[in-house]
């Protein structure tokens, strides 16, 4: 999984072409990290068809805030520069964020 | 054949981990099934200050660590899935997982509880979006921003000082006129320069474009309501909900026998009324729901789980 910053978000998110998918997480956030593997699992899978990136919202807290993003974990799929549809806290699990990804491929 | 386990421990919170630990220590083949986050809600807690013995670098998951290691090092096994179903009729119990299906002799249920929402119009739609149940995840966000907790009871008081970290001003919103939280709690939060309270009050709506902008108090006394609303620099400001939890019973509903809230009901021994079949932690019925009361949960049900397997496996 790509880790993106408040720098290089707009490149490889908003300007990329395609489907992207972003794992909003943080230092502090310990559901964040149980989740992370899932992601990866993920990514694995349909890595071919879609983009994989994580951002650290600790060091981009208005860049979250600018993309709507207040709570964490929160997964997010990106098309064409906007953000399409996202899963956040307690439905931010494994089988939603593929069900979220199998509806947008 | 599938493999048997002797206990099964539903739930990798400190009473499930607890549990596994003395279990697997009494040399039983033992599994504990955790469906998200090892550590329950102690996992998202910055700190721990009440457990005896975690005074230094006390953090919810630097304990959490600990009890997995020890768990680990006498044997027990630690996997992720969510049970969907229990059965609990035979000698050897049943529990059907998303991943598995899992066999055991005994049964130790240590599922925990989940944080209560209000349930006022909104709530869901800002869930992540100026909403939130966990401080320790979110509260980065309100840097400087304002911030109001709902609640009164030691999670609702012990988060709201985490958050004046963060926040410019934390307002604890509540529906009576005293703090339900421990008198050493009360004290700091009193003292605590960022704090204010709005007593007797609760919220009535959240609004916003996207994110929370604008949030309805009323003052259950004089039924007065106000409104509250980001300044246009602000944009947004936090909701912190701490309002008591609800047990994450309901796979074992018409099975165990439970009180109308849906916590387990149990004998000293942490005995259900079928056989073979123990609670512990923040499901039962109790008074206080704290680590220290969930480890001794557990531990009394693992030694109860190996005398009914001895009593009725081994001859």
């Amino acid at each position: 999984m790509l880790e993106v910053d408040k720098d290089t978000f707009e490149a490889e998110v908003l300007q990329a072409e395609g489907l992207v998918l972003v794992d909003f997480w943080s230092d502090g956030c310990e559901p964040c990290k149980a989740l992370l593997p899932d992601i990866e699992a993920l990514s694995e899978e349909y890595g071919g068809q879609i983009k994989f990136v994580k951002l650290n919202t600790t060091q981009a807290r208005r860049l979250a805030i600018k993309e709507k993003v207040l709570g964490l974990p929160t997964i997010a799929m990106y098309k064409g520069g906007a953000k399409i549809e996202e899963v956040t806290k307690e439905e931010a699990k494994k089988a939603n964020v593929e069900a979220m990804i199998k509806k947008h491929l | 054949m599938e493999k048997i386990y002797d206990v099964v421990i539903i739930g990798g919170g400190p009473a499930g981990l607890a549990a596994g630990l003395y279990s697997a220590r009494a040399k039983m083949s033992t599994l504990i099934l955790e469906k998200e986050k090892t550590g329950g809600q102690i996992a998202s807690t910055e700190e721990v200050a009440n457990y005896p013995g975690s005074i230094q670098h006390a953090t919810g998951p630097s304990l959490v660590a600990r009890m997995v290691e020890q768990c680990n090092e006498f044997g027990a096994k630690i996997e992720k899935d969510t049970i969907k179903e229990v059965k609990l009729e035979d000698k050897i119990k049943v529990l059907v997982g998303e991943k598995n299906t899992y066999h055991a002799r005994a049964i130790i249920a240590a599922p925990g509880a989940s944080p209560r929402l209000l349930g006022v119009p909104g709530e869901k739609e800002f869930t992540g979006k100026g909403v939130s149940y966990c401080a320790t995840c979110d509260a980065d966000f309100f840097t400087d921003l304002e911030v109001f907790v709902l609640g009164g009871g030691d999670s609702a008081v012990e988060e709201a000082m985490f958050l004046t970290r963060f926040a410019r001003k934390v307002t604890i919103v509540h529906r009576r006129d005293t703090l339900k939280a421990a008198k050493s709690i009360q004290e700091k939060a009193f003292k605590n320069p960022k704090i204010d309270f709005m007593w007797n009050s609760t919220i009535t709506e959240i609004k916003g474009e996207g994110i929370a902008e604008a949030v309805t108090f009323k003052n259950l006394e004089t039924g007065e309501i106000t409104e509250y609303k980001a300044s246009e620099e602000d944009g947004t400001f936090g909701i912190f909900v701490f309002v008591g939890y609800i047990p994450q019973t309901e796979i074992f509903k018409g099975l165990l026998d439970m009180d109308e809230i849906g916590y387990f009901k149990t004998d000293d021994n942490m005995k259900t009324n079928v056989p073979g079949v123990f609670a512990a932690g923040d499901c039962r019925v109790k008074s206080l729901r704290q680590v220290v009361t969930a480890v001794s949960d557990g531990a009394i049900a693992a030694v109860q789980a190996e005398k009914y397997i001895e009593n009725n496996f081994h001859e």
